[in-house]
């Protein structure tokens, strides 16, 4: 049997009770995405876009779908979608490619959202921290969709932790919608510290306004299986976006970066910068694309990924590309797979620092080119630590979790 | 320098020219190599199905065991369809629109023994061409296997080298020949299951060269085939089989023009190249095939599989290409570095005008031990053209020490064209060292100013720049291409500017 079948079914029969516990402009797109779904299916190895990842397999187990409604601590700028203060109509599934299946599947069968609403001209100085704990007794599908709005002039920090609170199986998929309107700011972290029995689809889809400017981070500590979406368009002239990955594999752990920057104005600037360490059996993929339409003119674009391969059953495949229709811009991108530098290891050995000591340097000295750029200090000191717990093996489980402490 | 001799000369040619009227009268020049030849050509009726097949084997005397080959092939391409993700607009071809064998020597079966029994219309379009293939070749010290449509015409200089043991002659000939040889090697590097266009190639395959260099022989001369579609709506399915043996060195020439036609003209062809230890292959292409008129009417499809197979320690392949040609160009010189310490590399240079579309590029796939891979490719858009860049770089597990470098590079000329780069990097080994960059820009402005204040026209600018762009790659070239790889990058590029 296909795995989407459980999923159809799931869907008919319990379409009803998903709608009762969700609201209008929720159910308003639901049938139609779940029809995109059934048509569809789940994407396999030959679209270009899920290569590197086995759907199929990852949805296949037996899920108890979660319907536990949100808790929100009461706070500024962030709701329930049931209680927006505003209509948010033209914004839910809106950016989001309702085309693919994962974003179908999840339009379908989320019965809650989180909407991060942040006023116009207004500066948020203090973090707006998401933390979500994934929790179940059998193993459980959750599906998780955000909604976040900043609106002109507005400036905000959004973290998005994720952890899990039982040792069970979990299956996330995860639709982020964000909208930056002119001249605002986002800084978007996301941080992945879930047990290797999670599985993670997230897709994240940017719009952006005219000289609006976004940072994204996603970064993968610890995971069983990570598959990330990120597409970004630039639609107000002088849009600027950064878009930084920073991935930690051992073990059996799969990490799948997917990213699409489409410069659809002129004038507009992105970087990206990737970066991965896998060890063991894990496997990373990363796959980013600039498209640069007709009449973009003055873009610049700057792509890299780097990697490190420190096992020799580890695996890495990369897919920088760039797809321009437009002349008057400046495109690069640069992709490595390496090894560590000998000169550098035994530079160190001859000054009495043990080999796995230096390895761990080198390692923490690679990545720390991505922690760097992150703006917030708290957490940039916080995940220096991480990393270099990462690198030692002292992080084999979410740190943060409660059942771990 | 070189440049600065050019730059003196331009300057005092567009001196005289004024304006640019010279700009247009390039610009609206009709491409140069468009005629057909008045030959009687034996052709098999349109139409493909397996009896086609065993007719052309009939044809050609095959023994069974290609019969089969064919057979085989062509039961499986009935399984598959036509691929469409390319980064090219591929029309969907009729296959049974077209003939798939056409003999212009038809009637002199036993094949030309001299120069004055070549048919003189055919001589005529060689040299309109100017393929040396008399006296003129002795001087340049060129061995040419001439195809015109399917049958090898006239072979030369082969005494010359059988003298030292090496074949150079065509496929069919060969599988006279030298049968064993044959069968042992062919679809050994692209097996007829391999794609879509490698199982219709291997089952209708007409003609093509085969080569094999003995053991520790140095192959004194460039080898070079002219390939040239004649006959209307007769794709041409050429199959070439290079065998390197041990300490052998052998470098061969194609180059290729054909004559202008409405319709696309479909062209399949494979070649498949086999290098033992030791040995060294150096394959170059200057391909200018009809790219189809300013408005993107006909054009020659240009489909091909090439593979090279470094079975041996020690064993090195360069390809060098350079395209200019076709509406549509698909297609991915790949290298199989199968030996220990093999070394291979890539220089391309992609020229897309009008509304051509090329989608090419490179596999590098990393088997053996201490493997090197250069890649360098430089496209250049113009027009409302599509220049796509689509690579591969596969490291295996037991690749211990693998090294790749690629370095993509796109020009933009004109803000209609497109320039896009697709590489893919499967590293499966902690030892390797894989490195790729590419960058996409404009031609820069302030040497465009430099020039035109120094008295050269726009127009000899771009030329000038853009060859210098693509030096790296036309520097691989053998000479007698060189210069007219530089020729051919200018007058491609005419109209483009200005």
């Amino acid at each position: 049997m296909k795995s989407e079948r459980q999923y159809i079914e799931l869907y008919q029969e319990a379409g009803d009770l998903i709608k009762s516990k969700s609201c209008a402009v929720m159910n308003a797109v639901r049938d139609e995405a779940f029809a995109t779904f059934e048509r569809q299916g789940f994407p396999t190895k030959k679209e270009e876009r899920y290569k590197y990842t086995d759907v199929d397999a990852a949805f296949s187990p037996n899920y108890g779908i979660s319907l536990t409604p949100l808790t929100i601590k009461p706070s500024l700028y962030i709701y329930n979608v049931k209680d927006a203060p505003l209509d948010i109509t033209p914004y839910y599934n809106r950016v989001a490619n309702t085309k693919d299946s994962i974003t179908a599947l999840n339009t379908a069968l989320v019965h809650d959202a989180l909407l991060i609403h942040v006023p116009a001209n207004t500066l948020v100085d203090d973090p707006i921290v998401v933390d979500n704990w994934l929790r179940g007794t059998a193993p459980t599908m959750t599906n998780r969709r955000i909604l976040l709005l900043i609106e002109k002039g507005a400036s905000a920090t959004v973290i998005i932790n994720d952890h899990a609170a039982d040792k069970q199986r979990f299956l996330l998929t995860q639709v982020v919608e964000v909208y930056v309107q002119d001249n605002a700011h986002l800084d978007l972290y996301e941080i992945e510290e879930t047990p290797p029995l999670c599985s993670r689809f997230s897709n994240i889809y940017i719009q952006q306004g005219r000289d609006s400017s976004v940072k994204h981070n996603a970064i993968t500590l610890f995971n069983g299986q990570t598959r990330n979406l990120c597409d970004v368009y630039l639609k107000g002239e002088g849009a600027e976006v950064t878009l930084n990955g920073c991935a930690i594999g051992s073990a059996s752990q799969r990490i799948d970066n997917n990213t699409l920057i489409h410069h659809q104005v002129p004038r507009c600037q992105s970087n990206q910068l990737y970066k991965y360490v896998v060890d063991d059996h894990a496997v990373g993929a990363f796959a980013g694309k600039i498209l640069v339409d007709k009449g973009a003119q003055k873009t610049t674009s700057q792509e890299t990924n780097a990697n490190l391969c420190a096992s020799s059953d580890a695996r890495m495949y990369t897919q920088p590309m760039l797809e321009i229709y437009a002349d008057d811009v400046k495109c690069a991108h640069g992709s490595t797979v390496g090894v560590m530098d000998e000169a550098a290891l035994f530079y160190m050995r001859q000054r009495g620092i043990p080999e796995v000591e230096a390895r761990t340097l080198l390692k923490n000295a690679f990545m720390g080119q991505v922690i760097d750029q992150i703006k917030f200090e708290p957490l940039r000191q916080r995940l220096y630590v991480k990393v270099e717990k990462r690198f030692r093996g002292e992080l084999d489980k979410c740190e943060d979790c409660r059942l771990c402490k | 320098m070189n440049n600065g001799e050019k730059a003196t000369d331009i300057g005092q040619r567009t001196a005289d020219n004024g304006g640019n009227e010279f700009v247009r009268q390039v610009a609206e020049k009709k491409y140069e190599f468009g005629f057909t030849t008045d030959v009687h050509t034996e052709i098999i009726d349109k139409g493909l199905n397996e009896e086609v097949v065993r007719l052309i084997s009939q044809k050609k005397g095959e023994p069974d065991w290609l019969l089969q080959f064919r057979l085989e092939a062509y039961r499986y391409w009935l399984t598959q369809t036509q691929p469409s993700w390319g980064h090219v607009h591929l029309p969907e071809i009729d296959y049974q629109a077209i003939s798939y064998y056409a003999d212009p020597t038809a009637g002199n079966k036993k094949g030309p023994k001299s120069v004055e029994e070549i048919d003189p219309e055919l001589m005529k379009t060689f040299d309109k061409l100017g393929i040396p293939l008399e006296e003129r070749l002795a001087l340049s010290g060129t061995a040419v296997d001439a195809v015109m449509d399917s049958v090898s015409v006239k072979t030369t200089f082969k005494e010359k080298l059988s003298e030292k043991g090496i074949i150079f002659c065509s496929i069919s000939e060969a599988v006279r020949n030298y049968p064993d040889l044959v069968k042992q090697y062919l679809g050994s590097v692209v097996p007829p299951k391999d794609n879509y266009f490698a199982a219709l190639n291997s089952a209708v395959f007409s003609d093509g060269s085969f080569v094999y260099i003995p053991k520790n022989t140095r192959c004194p001369m460039e080898l070079s085939t002219y390939f040239r579609i004649n006959a209307r709506n007769t794709g041409q399915f050429e199959r070439t089989l290079i065998v390197c043996d041990e300490g052998s060195y052998v470098s061969y020439l194609e180059g290729c023009t054909a004559p202008m036609r409405d319709e696309n003209q479909l062209h399949a062809a494979i070649v498949e190249i086999v290098v033992m230890d030791n040995a060294e292959v150096k394959y170059s292409t200057v391909q200018n095939w009809y790219p189809g008129d300013a408005e993107g009417r006909g054009g020659v499809l240009n489909l091909v599989t090439k593979r090279g197979d470094l079975r041996g320690v020690n064993s090195k392949l360069s390809w060098t290409q350079v395209e200019t040609g076709s509406a549509i160009t698909w297609k991915y010189p790949s290298c199989v570095l199968r030996g220990d310490n093999s070394q291979a590399e890539f220089y391309s240079v992609a020229v897309t005008n009008h509304h051509q579309e090329a989608d090419t590029g490179t596999k590098m796939i990393h088997l053996g031990r201490n493997t090197r891979s250069t890649i360098i490719s430089k496209g250049i858009s113009a027009g409302q053209s599509q220049n796509s860049y689509r690579g591969l770089v596969r490291v295996g597990k037991l690749a211990d020490g693998a090294r790749n470098y690629s370095s993509c590079d796109s020009l933009l000329l004109g803000s209609e064209c497109g320039a896009h780069t697709f590489p893919y990097m499967d590293i499966h080994n902690n030892t390797a060292t894989v490195e790729h960059e590419a960058t996409t820009s404009k031609i820069n402005e302030e040497q465009l100013f430099y020039c035109n204040q120094r008295g050269i026209s726009t127009e000899e600018a771009v030329g000038l720049i853009v060859n210098g762009y693509a030096k790296d790659v036309l520097n691989k070239l053998p000479m007698e291409f060189a210069v007219e790889a530089q020729k051919l990058l200018s007058v491609s590029l005419e109209g483009t500017v200005g």
